[in-house]
């Protein structure tokens, strides 16, 4: 059992607040990404979690023990960097058994953990390499290798993927996402990309300026972002944002047009749309259509409802000019609320 | 005019190429013929050495060098020499490679003045310190011992050993060492499992500096010894009067040596992980 409690965790560099009341309770067994912008605190987070930096506050536990005050060596978790940091003075072999040899495990258990782990990373046949002779996704694997072959509780990694070509970091992606879910580890995995933050995660958490804006599963962060900030970072083009104006009775008036909302006393609040969550209608949001971008499968249309950048990711079939206005109708399920003042979500 | 455009680029090359290698046999010969020349006369005869013109092909009269062999105290002159730069060479790299890895590694208060310290203690003129040094050698009784020698060689030897460890240690990536610790090593198993193997041509090429600086140093080994003299207070001191033919063998006796030391270790010279594996 590895589950990870993050307990009121805060950072501060000199007066530089990096991370602030950080509380996360990741279970047994789950995959957790941390999303964010550069310099969100994202990487600073998970480096305090190995034990290569200290927190200021806060605690950290990992099955029930507590763990913050105790070397990275100590705490059973294992790490893969972002630039691999495969030992270059090694061979593959050496690399992966590098942390069962500093167990000082028997030759043979070595001999057989490496195998395995570098069977199951497809990299068998490479083992009496050095890393000046691997490619860029081999030495990520002999990285990924390394980790696992120490059997650990936990298993971080820092956008482990961000330096591979974009073909390769698909293929990794999907594969990485396997190797894990068989090996019954729990996994943090810090990354900036949101579709990799989508397809490996059991759970998101969403971070910014030094704190979790919103952890939730994939599809509830992606439908329901508790923030404003989360509603237009995730999603690829991220949701529409329109000024709303109370109408009485629950009522909002959305250029122009009456939308059921939230019954609240807020004056202003603002209305909030994916892109693919519109259909053309009779009646409905107008357009007035600036740019056409077909993109095969959809097409994507920007202009402006209101005044406001809206863009509609819409069916490619469909013959859109640019100066065209397109009248809009919003699927009333998928319609969410913020309110300005707060930049959170209103139910 | 298409075959104009097609050979400009390619003379302004072959142009470039010529320097380059111009460059490169010129400083070549810049090392090599006073070397040479040395090694001529070294092995010629007191008559050969004052004539003129030279010849270029060595006589290979070993008159010079038996006198060399056979006079008083050059054996322990020569011993003294290497005996000092060995210990020059493991004290300052004792100092400076962990004082490197601090300048690399940590941020304390003072850092950048400290660096600028290190050097400055190359600005006072060796002249400047050697009364003082001397009456406190004196004092301490580490007068004319080998061992005093080399405790001011090490001086001069240090700052370079720092500079160059400190460069060498934040050439390695700080991920090998974290990955290291988060694989079950301590600050100090990460050293010796990952960071020494990686920078150990880098502090034999330091480790030679700082023997070659101690082999070449003349003013103080003049200054401070009397009995156990190194080779070059011992040359200085008794080839000042001597006939050019001796000089030229003493000169030769001094560089041998050196060049076969470096020319032993020259592999820990070249042999920077990453290039040699590929």
């Amino acid at each position: 059992m590895a589950e990870i409690l993050i307990k009121n965790v805060a950072k501060r560099f000199g007066t530089y607040q990096a991370l602030q009341d950080i509380n996360l309770t990741i279970s047994d067994q789950e995959f957790m990404v941390l999303l964010g912008a550069s310099g969100c605190g994202k990487s600073t987070l998970l480096r305090i979690i190995a034990g290569l930096e200290t927190a200021t506050e806060g605690e950290v536990w990992i099955g029930g023990r507590r763990i913050d005050h105790l070397a990275p060596k100590d705490r059973g978790i294992s790490m893969v960097f972002q630039n691999y940091a495969v030992f270059p003075h090694l061979t593959v072999f050496e690399n992966i058994g590098f942390g069962l040899r500093m167990q000082k495990l028997p030759q043979a258990d070595v001999e057989r953990r490496v195998a395995r782990t570098a069977e199951l990373m497809q990299i068998g046949e490479l083992l009496k390499r050095y890393s000046g002779e691997l490619s860029g996704g081999q030495r990520q694997r002999v990285a990924v290798a390394r980790a696992l072959a120490m059997e650990p509780d936990v298993i971080l990694m820092d956008e482990p993927l961000s330096n591979l070509d974009a073909l390769l970091r698909l293929e990794m992606r999907a594969e990485l996402k396997g190797v894990l879910a068989e090996s019954s580890t729990t996994a943090i995995y810090v990354t900036h990309d949101q579709v990799e933050a989508m397809s490996l995660a059991d759970r998101i958490s969403v971070m910014h300026e030094g704190r979790i804006a919103q952890a939730a599963t994939p599809v509830e962060v992606y439908r329901n972002p508790a923030e404003r900030f989360i509603a237009s970072f995730i999603g690829n083009p991220p949701m529409n944002f329109i000024d709303a104006t109370p109408a009485g009775d629950g009522k909002w008036t959305v250029a122009g047009q009456v939308f059921d909302g939230p019954a609240t006393e807020k004056g202003k609040l603002e209305f909030a749309i994916r892109p693919e969550d519109v259909r053309g209608a009779e009646q409905g949001l107008s357009l007035n259509v600036r740019v056409v971008e077909p993109l095969g499968a959809h097409l994507l249309v920007t202009g402006a409802v209101d005044g406001h950048l809206f863009r509609a990711v819409l069916d490619s079939d469909l013959v859109v000019n640019r100066g065209d206005v397109l009248t809009l109708a919003p699927l009333p399920d998928r319609v969410r609320w913020f309110d300005p003042d707060t930049t959170l979500a209103v139910n | 005019m298409s075959d104009v455009a097609a050979q400009t680029p390619r003379d302004t090359r072959s142009a470039g190429r010529f320097l380059y290698v111009a460059g490169v046999v010129f400083l070549v010969a810049w090392v090599l013929v006073p070397l040479y020349f040395l090694l001529i006369n070294t092995l010629s005869s007191p008559d050969a050495v004052n004539s003129f013109p030279k010849s270029f092909i060595p006589e290979f009269d070993m008159g010079s060098l038996q006198f060399f062999a056979g006079f008083e105290g050059m054996l322990g002159a020569l011993w003294n020499s290497a005996v000092v730069a060995a210990i020059t060479m493991v004290i300052s790299i004792t100092i400076s490679a962990p004082a490197g890895y601090a300048l690399s590694r940590f941020h304390f208060p003072g850092k950048y003045l400290f660096r600028l310290l290190i050097l400055l203690t190359r600005a006072f003129p060796l002249p400047l310190l050697a009364l003082p040094l001397a009456v406190m050698f004196i004092r301490t009784g580490l007068d004319d011992t080998v061992f005093g020698l080399a405790l001011v060689h090490t001086t001069l030897a240090i700052p370079f050993a720092v500079l160059i460890t400190y460069s060498l240690f934040s050439g390695i990536p700080m991920e090998l060492e974290e990955a290291a610790w988060t694989l079950g090593c301590t600050r100090v198993t990460a050293f010796t499992k990952v960071i020494l193997p990686l920078i150990l041509p880098g502090i034999a090429a330091s480790a030679i500096f700082a023997f070659v600086i101690s082999w070449n140093e003349v003013f103080a080994a003049a200054v401070l010894t009397i009995e156990n003299r190194t080779l070059t207070a011992f040359l200085l001191q008794n080839l000042d009067t001597s006939p050019l033919h001796l000089k030229f063998a003493g000169g030769f006796i001094l560089v041998v040596p050196a060049l076969i030391f470096i020319f032993a270790v020259r592999k820990y010279l070249f042999a920077m992980w990453g290039i040699a594996n590929r």
